[in-house]
């Protein structure tokens, strides 16, 4: 099962091309500057807007094509807006139900329990949180037992506190959702945590498209060369140091320690390597307190800005990347496949 | 207090009020909803014909509608051909008349509440599987419900207190179209100030409290909204 998508989104002045065929699992971000398109492409794909010589299939149901135009409440989709949109004269419980009676197939208390929601049933949305009504609004999108999940920046009318609150609840969707996920956000903290596929969008098409970790090393996009460019790993918990609170975390490429967050040995972690907080030496340091050094091979180089230059690296078949000075790169003499080693400064682990 | 004929007078424009109320939700809902979400560019002709009768005269309302109903007029012409026989004079030509008269009461609140409904509780539905029909039922009319309330007593009382359309097209046959504020009317053309007063009191009276039922309502609605 695949999601195709095929558009000339055109309004006045805007226009946005797209042919995508993304990933049945998962969750798929879509990201760019605001009025890039990313909420009408999303809007488009659900069926809320309709655009001439568009084309969209999930799976085997073809939801647009030529004359064919299945509308919204035909095909199955759950959409988390912006601002939640709950109904106002229903209760949580009543809202939750909307979805769930029309679809006509019963449980979503599992998804209750894992949003948190379980006792604001009789509340009114007026009453709720800004977080709340974003975890009602998952809720009941979820309940009606949708074939694929889109996300319209559901945290962006969120305060950072808000946003902290709701984020965990998203991650804990991520591990537990069978069906794909369309995830509309321009916030690069957002994706690097949630999504495994991403989708670049500017300048009137599709910049970027790939697996995460690849778009966000890819030295020739703005990721890579903004001051928070990052990595991401995705590791394993081999094992865990209780002498001194660190956990061994393993990757296709090397290994490294994290401080010690109680995960299970087993466990697959997250984890991002920002490019600033990795340095490049030419040999292992004997005596150093930076613990975690990979072995890597560089892969190319580019300069961003006047003083600086990133540097991208691979380790097995994974991608790092490290910002460091021009000076530092020519002392290196640092060039397509010299072997190195990468000192990592911090971790942060995403879950 | 009230004669026997003022009684009937109220019992008339009770009746034609409450039918005239029913007739303009059962046409006003659509046409609401319709002037509320269209991006129709004609559609300024049509808002311009529904508050028509907020500016004219009753009285030429009542004149083009004499006209129009009459028995050489087309519509009037047309139902004699069916054996329905010409609506003036006759408690259905009031009901007609008074609709008119009363269209932009009852269809400018509930524009601006399915207005203010907004597309997002629409669209939510939508995604939720709720077809048009369902959507509007279960999502647009609830939350319009202080625009129906508003609408239905502002139809209702504007009905009670029209007088030059009655006049021009109903006369005043007791029983049948002789409503209240025409009896008011011959009472103190017969100078009979103290049956003008009883009849008059109770108008003002059931007017009063009914405004101040919406007004209360709405509030409370608001309350609760927010």
């Amino acid at each position: 099962m695949s999601l195709e998508v095929r558009f000339p989104l055109r309004r006045g002045e805007f226009s946005l091309d797209v042919d995508l065929a993304l990933p049945g699992a998962g969750v798929t971000a879509i990201s760019g500057k605001s009025g890039s398109g990313k909420t009408s492409l999303l809007r488009a794909v659900a069926g809320l807007d309709f655009h001439e010589g568009g084309f969209v299939k999930l799976g085997d149901s073809v939801w647009q094509d030529g004359g064919k135009f299945v509308p919204p409440h035909r095909r199955g989709v759950g959409y988390v807006f912006q601002e939640a949109g709950l109904f106002p004269h229903l209760t949580v419980g009543g809202n939750i139900d909307y979805g769930r009676k029309r679809a006509g197939k019963g449980g979503a208390e599992d998804w209750l329990e894992l949003l948190g929601i379980g006792g604001l049933m009789e509340r009114k949305p007026s009453t709720l949180s800004g977080g709340e009504r974003q975890r009602v609004a998952m809720a009941r999108a979820l309940a009606a037992r949708p074939e694929i999940l889109l996300m319209d920046e559901p945290l962006a009318s969120l305060d950072a506190e808000r946003k902290a609150e709701v984020l965990p609840y998203l991650a804990a969707l991520h591990g537990e959702l069978s069906i794909p996920v369309l995830y509309v956000s321009h916030d690069a903290g957002e994706i690097a945590r949630l999504a495994d596929y991403l989708v670049l969008i500017g300048e009137g098409g599709v910049l970027a498209e790939g697996a995460l970790g690849t778009v966000m090393t890819r030295l020739d996009l703005p990721l890579a060369q903004g001051r928070d460019a990052a990595a991401i790993l995705e590791t394993t918990v081999a094992g865990r140091d209780r002498e001194f609170g660190l956990a061994q975390l393993e990757f296709d490429g090397g290994s490294m320690r994290v401080p010690d967050m109680g995960i299970p040995v087993g466990a697959g972690l997250r984890v991002q390597v920002a490019a600033r907080d990795v340095s490049l030496a030419l040999e292992e340091a004997r005596a150093s307190s930076i613990q975690n050094s990979i072995h890597a091979v560089v892969d190319s180089l580019r300069e961003t800005g006047y003083s600086e230059v990133v540097v991208s690296l691979r380790a097995g078949g994974n991608t790092l990347l490290s910002r460091i000075t021009r000076k530092s790169a020519r002392d290196l003499e640092l060039a397509s496949g010299k072997k190195i080693v990468a000192q990592v400064k911090s971790v942060a682990v995403l879950g | 207090m009230l004669s026997e004929t003022d009684v009937a007078a109220l019992g008339v424009t009770l009746k034609l009020a409450s039918v005239t109320t029913v007739v303009l939700l059962a046409l006003g809902t659509p046409l609401a909803w319709w002037l509320a979400r269209s991006n129709w560019r004609g559609k300024p002709l049509i808002e311009a014909l529904v508050a028509l009768p907020l500016v004219l005269p009753p009285t030429v309302i009542g004149f083009y509608l004499l006209l129009l109903l009459g028995a050489g007029g087309p519509v009037g012409g047309l139902m004699e051909r069916w054996g329905v026989g010409p609506l003036v004079f006759t408690f259905g030509g009031l009901v007609v008349g008074s609709v008119v008269y009363s269209l932009p009461f009852v269809v400018q609140p509930l524009r601006d509440a399915f207005a203010a409904v907004g597309r997002l509780p629409m669209e939510a539905a939508a995604t939720l599987r709720a077809g048009p029909w369902d959507r509007f039922w279960s999502v647009a009319v609830p939350l319009a419900r202080p625009g129906f309330l508003t609408a239905s007593v502002l139809g209702f009382a504007h009905t009670v207190g029209e007088f030059g359309v009655v006049l021009m097209i109903g006369g005043s046959i007791p029983g049948e179209t002789r409503v209240a504020s025409v009896a008011v009317y011959d009472h103190v053309e017969g100078l009979e100030y103290g049956a003008a007063h009883g009849l008059s009191g109770v108008l003002v009276g059931a007017s009063f409290l009914m405004l101040v039922g919406v007004y209360f309502v709405n509030r409370r609605a608001r309350v609760v909204a927010s």
